[in-house]
């Protein structure tokens, strides 16, 4: 189907990740924090899908899936700390974290 | 079929910058899911159709939606001082320039060496089915398990605390305050 070679494929990925990292130690609010990594997952598992269609096994998309399972359970969960930390202390600066009392 | 999958690509980064810089979260989120529903149609050019229809209806339509719930629940929209001193050129130009220079070097390893094609073939959504429940079944399993202590998990986080924190604590006085 597709003729570009692997290593365009990889870097593409790596920009991905590379894009979710500087978010993540960018940004200080925590829903852009959850966000990036978001985007490093999903290039993560793009890499599994890349590489598995090389090779032309399915792995990489089983891959793939546990993968998005993992991913919707720490969003659910993340969100649901981000609710509380909300609620406690009216701020989503990840930084209003850093007295660890009340 | 090469065109379509450059396009996607520099569509799914440049949608992912703006992502994490833009100052307003929904807007943030919606470019999250332009760079999501690409990232699908280069999943879908590399042939694994079932993963592109997956990335579309779990990501982009379940994940984010927890999402934008969430933000719009919480009605933000202000941004901090610290991440405005953040997102100035001088504090990030050095580290970019280092950065670069690995790229660079990255870009010419990759063209100097040897490259293949790939994604010549399709692989069809039931033999990743197949293989889902043969040989990964415990995984499967494994990863219901870990579904289910999302669900325990968000619910007790998620439930509203009752008002007194601490029995030495009154209700919304002064601990809040010096706390914010």
């Amino acid at each position: 189907m597709v003729t570009v070679s692997m290593e365009m494929q990889i870097l593409f990925a790596g920009l991905l990740f590379l894009t979710g990292l500087v978010g993540f130690l960018v940004r200080r609010n925590i829903i852009f924090m959850l966000m990036s990594i978001e985007i490093m997952l999903n290039s993560a598992a793009l890499v599994f899908v890349i590489a598995g269609s090389h090779w032309m096994q399915t792995d990489g998309q089983v891959m793939f899936i546990f993968i998005l399972t993992v991913s919707a359970a720490e969003v659910s969960v993340g969100l649901a700390l981000i609710l509380q930390m909300y609620h406690h202390f009216k701020t989503l600066d990840a930084d209003a974290l850093k007295k660890l009392r009340d | 079929m090469n065109s379509i999958f450059y396009i996607a690509a520099s569509v799914a980064v440049l949608s992912s910058v703006m992502a994490i810089t833009n100052r307003n979260a929904i807007h943030a989120l919606l470019y999250l899911i332009i760079s999501l529903l690409s990232v699908s149609v280069v999943f879908y050019i590399l042939g694994a159709p079932l993963i592109a229809a997956l990335e579309v209806i779990v990501y982009a339509g379940a994940i984010m939606v927890l999402f934008i719930f969430v933000v719009m629940m919480l009605n933000i929209g202000m941004e901090e001082e610290i991440e405005k001193g953040w997102l100035t050129p001088k504090m990030w130009i050095v580290p970019a320039i280092l950065a670069a220079i690995l790229m660079g070097i990255f870009i010419y390893v990759l063209k100097v060496f040897h490259t293949e094609t790939t994604g010549t073939e399709i692989i069809s959504p039931k033999d990743v089915g197949v293989s889902l429940f043969t040989t990964y079944l415990i995984a499967v399993e494994i990863a219901g398990v870990l579904l289910l202590a999302g669900i325990v998990g968000a619910y007790h986080l998620g439930r509203q605390q009752k008002k007194v924190i601490h029995r030495f604590l009154v209700k919304d006085g002064s601990d809040k305050k010096e706390v914010t």
